[in-house]
This record gives structure tokens, sequence and C-alpha cells, in this order.
């Protein structure tokens, strides 16, 4: 459990001219679990995006297995999974064609087919997005962790919308990613009763003022 | 690698083409403003043959710009909203052939059928014999510097909420000589029968455009997401 897969050294994000946090340092490993805490605008959503290469950070630098990310960029688009709060999926596509076309970005190790009967959506291959209920909307964006062996999964907010036996199916999911040594980022506002979860509080690393001077 | 590039490639248009076939209704909007506007021009004035046909490379070449600019907010704002686009750029494709698959739909879908159009509406506006020809092929070259120029101007905008009005002080500029040689290499088919000029500075345009456009639509979809 110490091959360490990421490093966040220093990292600061700036939004609005307001520093959100700044000198976030964190090690993260293979089978880590780490959930990112922090009041509403403390920046987590920020933080995903700047870990899967959305935005740029203010500052700092982001390794993936020792290499700096500007260099290892297309090594680590093959091996993550950047879920954020848009579901990516297209409303007039059917549920199976969404997922043929993710799957047909990444080495794929499940076929779109077994992926959607592995979310519940069973039946529901052919039908368009826009007819689909909001949470099965959104299992229709979580059958793509089925989809890859991506080691690093970037979750944000991944239990909207989704019922239940949807949370405890993605909980199970999670459960058995960290357990083959995939490292999970994720946010969320409920507490996640898996063991060995970690907390990153982004608080902790707020500038005093939350101005820059 | 090659072949899951190839394989991207095609996924893209195929989704792509999905897309534009599930919303048809999108696809007649620059159409049929295409055909109103410039059937309301005999119209307004009036049956006189001579008169129409001195209008009709100008008329039919401003129409076809008009109804592209129309088509073009469409290019990749449904792909910002549903976040696609997130999914686009951090994806392990590289981002040169997902912008090229996306323009070459959009100009499947509207250069094309545009360009198919036209001989009609020349024949609304009279338009000589001679000039149907050179309109048709002017415009197949034209839209499609539309389209790559159109899509610089699309992807920029596309944070601000309300860009049509940006995105048309932004593209028209730029639209300018196309027009100019496009109509002109009509106009003198019809009075000189000679056009290849014209449509080599506009075939040039298209094939400067196809190289270049992409790189600067792929900077303005980064800087989209900031």
């Amino acid at each position: 459990m110490s091959d360490i897969l990421l490093e966040l050294d220093h990292l600061a994000c700036e939004r609005d001219d307001r520093l959100l946090f700044a000198n976030l340092t964190a090690v993260l490993s293979a089978g880590d679990l780490v959930q990112i805490l922090g009041p509403n605008g403390a920046g987590k959503t920020s933080l995903l995006r700047i870990i899967a290469g959305l935005t740029p950070a203010t500052a700092g630098d982001i390794r993936y297995l020792g290499q700096s990310l500007t260099r290892s960029r297309w090594q680590f688009a093959q091996d993550n999974i950047y879920l954020g709060h848009l579901a990516g999926v297209k409303r007039s596509l059917t549920a199976l064609e969404n997922l043929q076309w993710f799957a047909a970005q990444q080495s794929v190790q499940t076929d779109p087919i077994t992926a959607l009967k592995l979310v519940g959506l069973k039946g529901y291959e052919d039908t368009t997005c826009d007819q689909l209920s909001a949470g099965q909307f959104r299992r229709v964006a979580l059958a793509r962790l089925h989809l890859t062996k991506a080691k690093i999964w970037i979750l944000d907010e991944p239990f909207t919308a989704i019922d239940k036996s949807g949370v405890e199916m993605l909980e199970l999911l999670i459960k058995q990613h960290q357990s083959q040594g995939g490292l999970t980022l994720l946010t969320s506002h409920q507490d996640l009763p898996i063991p060995g979860i970690k907390h990153l509080q982004l608080t902790d690393f707020c500038p005093e003022s939350g101005v820059i001077a | 690698m090659q072949q899951s590039l190839l394989q991207g490639f095609i996924s893209h248009l195929q989704r792509d083409f999905r897309v534009v076939a599930r919303h048809k209704l999108d696809l007649l909007n620059p159409l049929v403003f295409f055909t109103l506007a410039v059937s309301l021009i005999p119209l307004g004035l009036g049956p006189d043959k001579k008169a129409l046909a001195l209008l009709a490379p100008g008329i039919v070449w401003i129409m076809a710009l008009l109804a592209s600019l129309l088509s073009l907010e469409a290019l990749f704002r449904s792909d910002y909203e549903d976040g696609s686009l997130e999914q686009i750029l951090i994806s392990p494709q590289p981002l040169y052939f997902v912008v090229l698959a996306k323009l070459l739909v959009h100009w499947c879908a509207t250069g094309l059928p545009l360009t198919l159009m036209s001989p009609l509406l020349g024949m609304l506006m009279s338009l000589p014999e001679e000039g149907y020809l050179p309109l048709m092929s002017s415009l197949l070259l034209g839209t499609l510097s539309m389209t790559l120029i159109g899509g610089i101007g699309a992807a920029l905008t596309l944070s601000a909420r309300r860009s049509g009005l940006l995105l048309s002080l932004i593209v028209v500029p730029l639209y300018i000589p196309l027009l100019i040689f496009g109509a002109s290499a009509v106009q003198t088919a019809i009075d000189f029968s000679q056009y290849q000029m014209q449509l080599a500075v506009l075939g040039a345009m298209a094939a400067l455009g196809s190289l270049a456009a992409p790189f600067a639509i792929m900077g303005a979809l980064k800087i989209s997401q900031e």
C-alpha cells in the first residue's frame, strides 16, 4: 500500500481574486480513498478540476508516478476518470451510445452493455438519455467506472441524485477499487462508512484572510 | 496506437452525426432562413430579371453567410453545457482530431446543404446560366472556411452567457474576404466567363483555415474551462 501515485506539491488556487487554498501538499498512494472536505465555496470542485487537468493551478505542481503532470499528461489521461457536476452524457443519445463513445477514448476492460447492466440499467440501453430519470442519468455516467481499469477516480459529488441501493452499490464499487490498489478522490457531504477513508480538510490550507495581499 | 487514434476520430464523427440526426430541426434552421431570405428579395424588388440578375451573386452569397452565422452558436454549446467538453479535454485522444471531427460534421450539416440549395435560389434570383457552377463551387469552398473561422468564434464565446452578438462581431469581419472573393467569382464568371483566380483564393483560405483553425479552436476551448 505504499506505492505513491499522486503527489500534490504546494498547490494554490485563486478564483475571482480570492485565494481559496494555498500550499496544499499531499501524497496519495495506491489504495487510498480520500474525501475532500470543506464548506461550500472552499474550492473542493476547483481542486478536483485542477487534479483532473481541466484548469491550471495558480501555483504548485502535481506529480503522477514521480513525474510532473505537464510531462506525463497523456499517461495520466489514460489512467484517470473524472466525473464532475456535469455528467458528460449527451441527452439526445441512448445510454449505450454514450458509453460506446467513452469506450472508444480509453482502453476498455468491460464492454458497454455489461457496464450498463452493472449499474442497474439493463433494459435501458436503447433509451435516449433525456427520457431517463435524474438518478438513472447519473448512473449512465457512473457506468464509466466499470468500463475502464483507470487507477485514479476523481469523483465530484458522485452520490447526487442516486437512490439508496445505488449509494450502496457505489460504496461497494469504491471499496473494490480500493482493494485493487486504485486511488479514489471524492467530494461528498455525506459521511462514508468505508474503513480506511482519509480526509483532506481544505480549510487547513486556507490562507488567513482569504484575500490576496 | 494508430488504430485507436482512428477509432477515436471515427467514434467522434459517429457521435456527432447521430446528435445531428436526432435534432433535425436545428439542421433545417439555417436552410429555411437561407431560402426565405433569398425568396423575399424578388418580392421586394419586383420581378425585373435584369435587376435581379445583377444582384444575384451578392445576395445569394450574403444570405449563405448569414445562414451559416446562425448555425455557429450551437457548434460547441451543447458539449459545453452537458460536460462532454470537459471529458473531451481530459481524454487521452488528441484534441486536434476531435475538433476536426466536430468541424467536419458541422460543415456536412450546414455548409453542404447550403451549397446544394444554392442553384435553386439562383434560379429564384434569375441568375444567368454561366453563374451556377461558379456559385456552387465558390460556396462549397466558402462554407468550409465559414465553418473553420466560425468555429474559432464559437469556441471563444463559449463561456459568455449570451454570446450571439459577440460571436457575430468576431466572425463577420473575418467573413468579409470570403464574401468579396465568393461573390466576385460568380460575377466575373457571368461577365468574362473566368473565375479560376477567385476560386484559387477561396481554396487557399480553406486550406490554410483547416490547418490553422483547429489549433486556435483548441486553445479557445481550453480557456473556456477556466
